[in-house]
């Protein structure tokens, strides 16, 4: 489908360098650190997951890397540029969909060129190439509530890269389908991300998502949030579910991924966190399985 | 979709309704009794032995009945008085509702967008806003140059506020993720409201509408009685179908009191019916799901 006559925009993907980044909320004595002393590199080109029980601050760090909130202290650049506000270098794709009810697949695809006054003929024509890579040409005049779960996300998916970011942030965008589409969708933005070659920072609480997705994979401590190890993920690409499933080394990152999760949320779990509560006890059932 | 045979259902439910209703009516009036004998006769008479006057219960026997009441109507149907009641009411309604509209939604929005305005505008709004409508009567009388001008200012306070609540409540639950995606994406301050603000209020716009349109027929028809109807003239028409129904009761033309009534229950769903089309028309995402 990514066929070479297709006039597609280059794509310059980006660095993102994080130094050093606390993030607390409040004030005074109720003062709340959320995110402490974090340090750490998204690199080029790379697909980079973050992964950390759930409640533990990623959601606030997504906020910082896009620029919605700024840091506390310590700084964030994207390729050396620090980063001020929300722009479009950086997208990113929410938890939930985001995709504006009011508009059809096709004019929410649009929106960003729209609101720059770039409609060109180039646009138009790298907007019918999405809709057909997202699988959605059929679907251009529905409004999301016409669409599936996993169709929204491709359409959210298609939105965000018309923009041509110079990286993708993606905070839990499979969350909530069921597990059949939450899979094909694994492959599916795996193979996107393959073919782009765009910078992208996806976080996940689902160890199997993540694994199967990441070239670097962050596991984080609880919070506050900081960066406790990086696993290099060295399985090869095109990355297909039956592969995965079973390969060796998929099992022995997923292993070792696991024993430092748990270990971070034995840590909640004894200061009384029913998330951690819940990880222990589905930890437990898979080692004995395993 | 499937739906011929359910409509055609549901009209036939609707029919049946109506028709139940004007029999019961019928029955009632005719007969001097509810349900067309005297089931309540027990009642009332444990009523007067606990020492309670027997003619506290409503009678049905003085309204009169759907028969007479057709009767009456097809004897002013060709009446112009009639008519021009009618269009007062419906003048007054449109002015003032459409009054509402063009001051309320940007007035809503700008509660909505900006903090100052807000901190400004809204105390105001939230100390005037329990006053009811029909207690602006007296004072927008003496207020207002012609009593035209105070009735229909009367009808656009009915539909204001709430027009303006629901615009501002509508625009601040707009979910803060479609203005960082937004902004994300580069859109400037004016395109946001223009293409998320403005479409992300509409369907509250509608529901305020609505329910202000209902609102306003209840003031108009009100605030035409308590005035006289702003008609000088005298005669039947001119004063709107309140002041339409209060002469017919001071003229003692039961019948046409209920005339009267059923005017405007036709006026208000006729009124209804047509901002629902357009409100289906301006949100079409919303009748998809």
């Amino acid at each position: 489908m990514s066929d070479a006559t297709i006039p597609r925009p280059l794509v310059a993907p980006g660095e993102i360098a994080v130094s050093g980044v606390s993030k607390s909320y409040g004030t005074a004595h109720l003062r709340k650190e959320v995110v402490r002393e974090c340090t750490f590199t998204i690199e080029r080109g790379k697909l980079t997951v973050m992964i950390g029980p759930s409640g533990c601050g990623k959601s606030t760090l997504i906020r910082l890397l896009a620029g919605f909130e700024q840091p506390s202290t310590g700084t964030i650049r994207l390729d050396d540029e620090p980063i001020s506000g929300p722009s479009r270098d950086r997208l990113v794709l929410f938890q939930e969909t985001a995709l504006f009810p009011w508009m059809t697949t096709y004019d929410n695809i649009l929106y960003g060129p729209r609101a720059r006054g770039e409609l060109t003929p180039q646009v138009l024509e790298f907007a019918e190439f999405l809709l057909v890579k997202v699988g959605l040409q059929e679907f251009r005049g529905k409004y999301p509530t016409q669409l599936s779960g996993g169709m929204q996300r491709r359409a959210e998916l298609a939105r965000a890269m018309i923009n041509n970011p110079k990286i993708m942030i993606l905070d839990e965008p499979f969350r909530g389908l069921d597990a059949m589409t939450k899979e094909l969708m694994w492959e599916y933005y795996s193979g996107l991300y393959e073919e782009s070659g765009r910078t992208n920072f996806f976080v996940t609480t689902d160890i199997d998502e993540a694994v199967f997705l990441a070239d670097r994979l962050l596991i984080m401590s609880n919070i506050p949030t900081q960066v406790h190890s990086v696993l290099e993920v060295d399985l090869p690409r095109p990355r297909k579910l039956g592969d995965m499933v079973s390969s060796d080394r998929a099992n022995e990152i997923k292993t070792e991924a696991l024993s430092i999760l748990h270990g971070e949320a034995m840590k909640s779990f004894s200061r009384g966190s029913k998330a951690a509560a819940d990880f222990v006890e589905a930890y437990a059932k898979r080692v004995v399985k395993a | 979709m499937a739906t011929g045979k359910f409509n055609l259902r549901s009209l036939a439910r609707g029919v049946l309704s109506i028709v139940v209703f004007l029999i019961l009516w019928e029955i009632g009036s005719r007969s001097k009794h509810w349900l067309g004998a005297d089931v309540f006769s027990p009642l009332r008479e444990a009523l007067g032995a606990m020492g309670f006057k027997k003619t506290y219960l409503p009678w049905i026997g003085a309204v009169p009945a759907p028969t007479e009441v057709l009767h009456a109507w097809r004897s002013i149907i060709t009446d112009a008085g009639y008519w021009q009641s009618w269009y007062m009411s419906s003048f007054r309604v449109l002015a003032g509702f459409t009054a509402a509209m063009l001051i309320g939604i940007p007035f809503g929005l700008l509660l909505a967008v900006n903090r100052t305005a807000f901190g400004i505008g809204f105390p105001v709004f939230e100390v005037l806003r329990p006053i009811p409508p029909l207690a602006w009567v007296p004072a927008s009388i003496i207020f207002w140059p012609t009593q035209e001008m105070s009735i229909a200012f009367v009808t656009f306070l009915g539909a204001f506020y709430t027009i303006v609540i629901n615009v501002v409540g509508g625009a601040k639950s707009i979910d803060v993720r479609y203005f960082q995606a937004a902004q994300s994406m580069g859109s400037s301050k004016w395109d946001i409201f223009r293409r998320i603000i403005l479409p992300g209020t509409l369907p509250s716009i509608v529901v305020g509408s609505a329910v202000g349109m209902g609102i306003t027929w209840e003031v108009v028809v009100a605030a035409e009685m308590i005035s006289g109807g702003g008609s000088q003239t005298g005669g039947t028409g001119g004063g709107g179908l309140g002041f339409f129904i209060w002469n017919s009761y001071v003229g003692g033309s039961y019948e046409q009191i209920v005339v009267g009534m059923i005017s405007i229950g036709i006026a208000g769903f006729i009124s209804s019916e047509l901002l629902r089309t357009l409100g289906k028309y301006v949100t079409p995402w919303l009748r998809l799901r």
